[in-house]
């Protein structure tokens, strides 16, 4: 198998996988008595953790008919929290899909010392506990902090906080496919007169598109339900920089479970077009391939 | 140009290293790609690369790597003393057992139910598969937030299912069994992901082969699909652990957090981090390094099992 063995494989990257697959004799299997069963009790199981809890949540959020969620979810400070969610993690989607692809091109096409160190760096904030996060960035980034940069209770420092956790989505989904990619067309290029950024704009970033936007979509799914990293730093003072997440918190905590239930409803509605997205984007790339 | 050709497979270099060239093929491949000549460079390139490098460098660096040895610094910056004060802390060592506990029990829900699902989807055709493929993904998506409170609204105490439950005495929120749902669903998908693959590249003629000698379908199993998957299956394994005992917004939201009972280690981070005072916050900081250095650690055991797993 010709795959690059590196990280996280994208779901582009996976698709590209799929492309050495053998012809599949599996799958055509009809179910048999023990693998009917065995679905059976996956199904059921699947139901109980997901199923159900997110019926619940629509259901709830609709209680009263549609006109209850509509007014949850266009509260003022419902509104407040969805702006700043929105924006946020809109603007550390953006800033990640240039910065991500950049850092992908470096690990990728560049050789220094340190290189190692920094693609373990980079899996950090994959791999931290959301609230470890956010103490490591409150700890530099707030009252104490050595540079007096002092973030807390800002949006900037929300703002710090979603770039934090998105870092490598999209360097782990555009890596594989920069490995992946012959060459050959960018020597031709090159060797024709072509500018390294012509050669860039022309021949590496349409190749390289598909997997930043589905690390970005990632990324912004990610962002617009963080919370753990969040909290500490944006100290949740309301109206200001308080997310929905902990918006939808607070009001579970306070009995509003229409309100709390009205904005989830909301962010699962964006998860699962984001979900479809790279659906889309998987089928695209493997129908190129 | 050459220099850069045998920077391209970094990963494929330090993947070859680890084990131990036992595959020609690869090794093989990128020996050519460093003896292909390329284009003469210009001195404006170079200083393109340097840019390039010193920005990926310089971002990563006060983004993570800066914050992170802050994080270090302010856990020793008395000493190692108070360190092993915080850790003596009893609700500190009973919030880490717990959190071995239900990470442990949701990882081994997720391997089992992972492995099954993972061999229905790739092996088997049926109505709704395409629907059940979907809603695995769906957790990791959603926000741990919503996750917390659609377990609240199924089995909180004012639900039908929920006051059923308690009725016969099974507390699920607020207590150990609401942690471990929440840590499974937001791990869930993470083996399966990684199995499928393996299992669809693998396919079916050596189980047939296996059953046409007469082999009993848990032979076949043990046999063949295990040894076939396992090391993508341990990739899955080490991600979910990684994920479940660093879970915090679901299980912030189904805990009641109650120190000594419902606390998990993130939890504790956060109220220690709450509470304020040198102790409680040097509590927090001595969580929190140990929490990061048990992160940094699975890191590394991914980035070796990643060969592995692709080879």
């Amino acid at each position: 198998m010709a795959v690059v063995p590196v990280g996280r494989p994208g779901p582009v990257g996976r698709a590209g996988r799929a492309r050495n697959r053998r012809p599949r004799a599996a799958g055509s299997g009809r179910l048999t008595a023990t693998s009917g069963l065995g679905l059976g009790v996956g199904v059921l199981w699947l139901s109980l953790i997901v199923g159900l809890p997110i019926a619940a949540v629509v259901v709830t959020s609709l209680g009263d008919g549609p006109g209850t969620f509509v007014s949850a979810v266009t509260s003022a400070e419902a509104l407040d929290t969805l702006r700043l969610t929105v924006g946020a993690a809109l603007g550390a989607t953006v800033v990640n899909a240039v910065v991500g692809t950049l850092i992908a091109w470096v690990l990728v096409r560049d050789q220094f010392p340190g290189k190692r160190l920094l693609e373990v760096v980079i899996d950090i904030p994959f791999a931290l506990p959301t609230i470890v996060a956010g103490l490591v960035l409150i700890s530099l980034y707030g009252p104490q902090s050595p540079f007096g940069i002092d973030l807390v209770g800002t949006r900037r420092g929300v703002f710090l906080a979603l770039l934090f956790v998105t870092l490598p989505f999209v360097v782990r989904s555009v890596q594989p496919v920069l490995m992946e990619m012959d060459r050959d067309v960018e020597e031709a290029a090159a060797s024709l007169g072509a500018t390294g950024f012509t050669t860039f704009r022309r021949i590496v970033l349409p190749t390289i598109t598909p997997a930043v936007l589905s690390g970005s979509a990632l990324a912004f799914a990610r962002a617009l339900g963080e919370y753990g990293s969040v909290i500490l730093i944006s100290a949740n003072l309301l109206g200001r920089t308080e997310v929905s997440s902990s918006f939808i918190l607070k009001k579970i905590e306070e009995g509003d479970q229409v309100a709390a239930a009205s904005v989830a409803t909301l962010l699962l509605v964006v998860a699962i077009v984001v979900l479809l997205l790279l659906d889309t984007l998987r089928r695209l790339a493997a129908r190129r391939d | 140009m050459t220099d850069v050709d045998t920077a391209a497979p970094g990963r494929s270099a330090q993947a070859a290293g680890s084990s131990g060239g036992a595959r020609p093929g690869r090794s093989g491949r990128l020996g050519r790609r460093g003896r292909r000549p390329g284009p003469p460079r210009s001195a404006g390139s170079v200083a393109v690369r340097w840019v390039l490098r010193l920005l990926a460098v310089g971002y990563v660096l006060s983004l993570v790597a800066l914050p992170v040895l802050t994080v270090a610094r302010r856990t020793f910056g008395h000493g190692l003393q108070p360190v092993l004060d915080a850790l003596a802390n009893p609700d500190l060592q009973s919030a880490a057992r717990l959190g071995v506990v239900v990470a442990g029990l949701s990882v081994l829900i997720n391997t089992v139910f992972g492995v099954g699902i993972a061999v229905l989807l790739v092996r088997y055709r049926f109505p709704g598969r395409r629907l059940l493929d979907a809603v695995i993904d769906l957790p990791v998506s959603v926000s741990p937030v919503v996750v917390g409170i659609a377990l609240i609204l199924v089995y909180g105490r004012n639900s039908p299912i929920g006051g059923w439950l308690e009725a016969h005495g099974i507390q699920v929120i607020f207590a150990t069994p609401a942690l471990v749902l929440a840590t499974v669903i937001v791990a869930l998908p993470l083996v399966v992901r990684e199995v499928v693959p393996v299992l669809e590249e693998a396919g079916i003629e050596q189980d047939q082969a296996a059953e046409s000698l007469g082999a009993s379908a848990w032979q076949r199993f043990v046999r063949i699909t295990l040894p076939t998957i396992r090391w993508a299956l341990a990739y899955g394994v080490v991600l979910s652990l990684a994920r479940s005992l660093g879970e915090f917004g679901a299980v912030r939201v189904v805990s009641g957090s109650v120190a000594g009972q419902s606390q998990t280690p993130t939890l504790f981070v956060n109220d220690a981090y709450q509470e304020f005072g040198p102790v409680a916050e040097q509590s927090a900081f001595t969580a929190a390094f140990a929490l990061m250095l048990v992160a940094v650690l699975f890191i590394v055991v991914i980035a070796w099992l990643r060969p592995k797993e692709k080879n």
